[in-house]
């Protein structure tokens, strides 16, 4: 392939990455259905964990940072399978799969309207956890940022390809989160690991080996992802 | 599918008729790339259908017996997305057009959820008005369509055909067909036989533009 032809072709799946983000997100604009389930989940997840902990407040102040990765994780995944469902009614699915174009950019289309979504999502929890669970403002704050961002990253890139896996299953609400969870694991560690660091102040100075270790998740599990999706949606 | 072999020429209509479960569906969906046969081979516009997928999805335009729409989207939208994916003209007048030509154009601000199953079945065929395929597969393509919506489906076979393209057309009631398929090939469980009708109309051109084996 030449390098014009080749500039074309990526010029045009570019197009059907930004056309497939703007369907799903438009879609979910419309309907509302799916982020108000999620958010509703959410702060239960968040409420209840801090019935269960107790009103001590230094022991909520060190779960915070683990229970709101819980949060994000299970809230979130309700949002990868409603990404396929939307698929799967009218055999839209079928016709997606049949326009022209690389498989890779149906791929990351969606991982970008998921991201956007469970951004969305954290907006709502984190003042809430920090309410909740009476966390001060961090110091370091943009680096918190930074580890939710890498952190998120981590769980929807796996989350977009195992949704797409599980999704022409009939138990796929079931199926998604058992197998996406144990590989979610590193994330869940890593991120969990730097944002506790992070809200006291990081006085070990362990936050930095943390993300570095999310950056590399995050590097493996989006190349690993994006390329294994032409085999798991064409299956 | 077994023992299947079948070649559509350029400027030609092919239709496929068979009773439900007879593996017309099949075919075709073979023949777009949406299904990987085990065995057996294939080529659409003299592409391969197993190893150049790609230059056969930009060839072939198919019609499912499913609309493929998506319900949150309005008329207008689903077919802004659809452009956007052929790499076609998605300006707002392109679009309107070709809701105007299925009989849709005060519907376009319409969601797809909200229209009836025929409705429907016209966006999907607006979708195929968006670009010029080389060749066009259609899938009961008279199911849920009003005679105005019949007299459509002719059109956009008769347009194919005029600019050389193919099209293979499986319908288990050609009635509706206003005689416009050149061959007519039967179905039964999977096997394709010969059953010479129909042919009144001198090709345009002898090279397939598909086929599968």
């Amino acid at each position: 392939m030449s390098e014009l032809s080749l500039a074309a072709s990526l010029r045009g799946d570019w197009g059907r990455v930004k056309a497939v983000a703007w369907k799903d997100l438009t879609a979910e604009r419309r309907s509302k259905s799916n982020f108000n389930a999620v958010v509703a989940m959410a702060c239960l997840i968040l409420l209840f964990f801090g019935f269960a902990l107790g009103p001590d407040a230094e022991g909520l102040r060190n779960a915070a940072a683990g229970v709101l990765w819980l949060t994000i994780l299970f809230s979130g995944v309700l949002a990868f399978n409603r990404s396929y469902q939307l698929e799967l009614e009218a055999g839209a699915l079928e016709q997606l799969l049949l326009y022209p174009g690389e498989r890779w950019a149906l791929y990351v289309g969606k991982l970008l309207a998921n991201l956007a979504f469970v951004f969305l999502v954290e907006l709502i929890t984190l003042p809430l956890t920090a309410v909740l669970y009476q966390v001060a403002f961090p110091e370091r704050w943009l680096t918190v940022l930074l580890v939710l961002v890498l952190g998120t990253v981590g769980f929807v890139a796996l989350g977009t390809l195992y949704a797409a896996m599980a999704s022409r299953s009939r138990s796929r609400e079931v199926l998604l989160p058992l197998l996406l969870f144990p590989m979610l694991v590193p994330v869940l560690i890593a991120a969990s690991g730097a944002t506790a660091s992070l809200l006291v102040g990081d006085p070990m100075g362990d936050s930095r080996a943390w993300i570095r270790l999310l950056v590399a998740f995050d590097a493996i599990f989006l190349v690993a992802a994006t390329w294994a999706f032409q085999f798991v949606i064409d299956a | 599918m077994r023992g299947v072999s079948a070649q559509v020429h350029a400027g030609e209509v092919l239709a496929i008729m068979g009773h439900n479960g007879s593996g017309k569906s099949t075919l075709l969906r073979v023949a777009a790339t949406a299904l990987r046969p085990t065995r057996g081979h294939g080529t659409v516009w003299g592409a391969d259908i197993l190893r150049d997928t790609q230059r056969v999805r930009s060839a072939v335009a198919l019609l499912s017996t499913e609309p493929g729409v998506y319900g949150d989207l309005t008329a207008l939208e689903n077919l802004h997305f659809a452009a956007r994916m052929l790499g076609a003209d998605a300006s707002p007048t392109t679009l309107q057009r070709a809701l105007d030509r299925v009989g849709l154009g005060r519907e376009g601000g319409e969601r797809a959820r909200n229209m009836s199953s025929g409705m429907q079945r016209r966006l999907s065929i607006a979708r195929l008005l968006l670009r010029e395929p080389k060749v066009l597969l259609l899938d009961e393509p008279y199911n849920s369509l009003d005679p105005e919506g019949a007299s459509l489906v002719n059109t956009l076979i008769r347009e194919t055909v005029a600019r050389g393209g193919g099209v293979l057309l499986v319908a288990h009631d050609l009635s509706r067909a206003d005689g416009l398929p050149d061959r007519t090939l039967a179905m039964h469980d999977g096997l394709l036989g010969d059953e010479p009708r129909l042919t009144h109309r001198p090709l345009a051109n002898e090279l397939p533009v598909g086929s599968v084996a």
